[in-house]
């Protein structure tokens, strides 16, 4: 079980309260978290990364386990901590005003 | 008793303002959408319970979001929560939300460049939608003016975009941003001729298609730009803020132009300038009066780099002669210290007799006219910056 905190405004899209919880099948990386929870919550597509591409969008920033992962690989195991679900994976606004 | 429904966007979500004929009460509702830039919101002609709104934000891009209930709720069309997250035929939802640029080789459109500020090439980059327009005869059929400029058209409610490339043939290699980046700001159909519509890009001028978007031409004959371009009388490249158009005289059309206020008698064949006794032709919104298509009505500010009042004095200039005679419309706004901007989606008119005008302010306040702009009263003072208004006439 794979827990994700998402920022106010995407849980408001996604229309959920509080944590995130999915089941992940094999690796448990970036990509796989977000197809994941692009699956369950489609209205949530686009607004993380691009449609096309992927890739994040630039104003989004991914952390776990007191770490910045949004500059990992997409495909690279996330910490197994995540993996276990024993920490979230926490996807950010950056802080850029607004 | 008629009712009027105003549709309010701003930079921090959207608001609905409902009165009834007599326009002088009103109720607001929202924020929806809070905390995100509200760019456009409009009711379909045909369905008024029908709205599209554009939702976009720095962080996470583009949603829209449809009403089908007059904007009591709304929903990303084709993406309940709960659903199956796939159409029957497998295909992915969440759709709506999706704009991507026509590259398929069927259609042989390559991905084409644009300039820059600097004259370079760029490639399109979808950033957001500016503005919606419902067809005037099918409520699930809408057109989007995005930026990087380009139109996209609807024909399932919102679910899937699809773009109309061939706009971007139109000399779009010379196109470039304005200072409010490179939008498709405004979407004019022809109710006579419903193969026909008239799209204005800042910065690259207005744009015909007579074959229902399958070919676009430039329509700019006339415009003048000598300060913003080598060529002052380029077929493309002009800051084109607004055109307007009265339903029926669909081959006349009103434009703010960066600078002129211009009128085309040939369905865009050729411009002249109505800028008349204006204290300054610059401008953002321009609109026609619901049941006067001579009537017309502009928002002067100061200059290119001054997007302020002249003398602090909020005041609408009206034309009740096609142009070129201006009168100031001043009963009811501020006449000192007030240096707010308006908008070019941020005016429309009802079509109640006397017709009623609105427009919102960068400043957050609406204000209304039930007496065709003679009179003005702030509808609401501290919405956050107003970025569009439009009007719904409910029976």
């Amino acid at each position: 079980m794979i827990r994700v905190v998402l920022p106010a405004h995407l849980r408001t899209l996604a229309r959920v309260d509080g944590e995130v919880k999915l089941d992940v099948e094999g690796k448990v990386t970036q990509s796989s978290v977000l197809d994941a929870l692009e699956a369950r919550y489609p209205m949530l597509r686009g607004t993380i990364r691009d449609h096309v591409t992927q890739q994040r969008r630039a104003f989004i920033r991914f952390f776990a386990c007191e770490q910045d992962l949004s500059h990992e690989s997409p495909d690279a195991p996330l910490p197994e901590a995540v993996a276990t679900g024993a920490e979230p994976f926490l996807i950010v606004g950056a802080m850029a005003g607004g | 008793m008629s009712k009027v429904r105003l549709l309010v966007g701003t930079r921090k979500g959207a608001f609905v303002l409902t009165s009834d004929g007599k326009r002088k009460h009103w109720d607001v509702s929202g924020p929806l959408f809070t905390g995100w830039e509200m760019y456009h919101l409009k009711g379909s002609p045909v369905d008024p319970n029908r709205i599209y709104a554009s939702q976009t934000s720095g962080w996470f891009g583009q949603i829209i979001q449809r009403s089908s209930d007059g904007g009591k709720t709304w929903e990303q069309p084709g993406t309940k929560p709960g659903e199956p997250t796939t159409t029957p035929d497998g295909t992915p939802k969440g759709e709506s939300n999706k704009f991507v640029y026509d590259t398929s080789p069927e259609t042989g459109k390559p991905l084409t460049t644009h300039q820059w500020y600097d004259g370079t090439q760029r490639p399109w980059e979808f950033k957001r939608v500016w503005h919606l327009e419902p067809s005037l005869t099918d409520p699930d059929t809408v057109y989007a003016g995005v930026e990087d400029a380009a139109l996209f058209r609807s024909t399932d409610g919102g679910q899937t975009w699809q773009e109309l490339p061939g706009l971007r043939e139109a000399k779009g290699n010379l196109w470039q941003p304005g200072a409010g980046g490179m939008c498709l700001h405004t979407i004019v159909q022809d109710p006579t001729h419903p193969e026909r519509i008239f799209v204005a890009i800042s910065a690259a001028g207005v744009f015909r298609t007579d074959d229902a978007g399958k070919t676009w031409r430039p329509v700019n004959r006339g415009l003048k730009s000598q300060y913003e371009l080598p060529d002052a009388d380029a077929e493309v490249g002009h800051c084109v803020h607004r055109i307007a158009m009265h339903p029926s005289r669909p081959n006349v059309l009103f434009m703010q132009k960066h600078w002129d206020v211009m009128r085309s008698d040939d369905a865009g064949g050729s411009w002249h300038e109505i800028s008349g006794n204006l204290p300054t032709d610059f401008g953002f919104p321009i609109d026609v009066h619901a049941h006067e298509p001579d009537t017309i009505y502009v928002v002067p500010i100061k200059s290119d780099s001054e997007h302020i009042p002249p003398d602090g004095k909020l005041r609408v200039y009206r034309s009740r002669t096609g142009g070129n005679e201006w009168e100031p419309l001043t009963n009811g706004l501020p006449q000192r210290d007030c240096y707010v901007n308006v908008l070019r989606d941020a005016m429309a008119v009802d079509s109640l007799d006397s017709c009623g005008v609105y427009f919102g302010t960068t400043g957050g306040q609406v204000y209304g006219s039930a007496d065709a702009g003679d009179s003005w009263t702030p509808i609401v003072r501290d919405l956050p910056a107003v970025l569009s208004v439009e009007v719904q006439t409910l029976p």
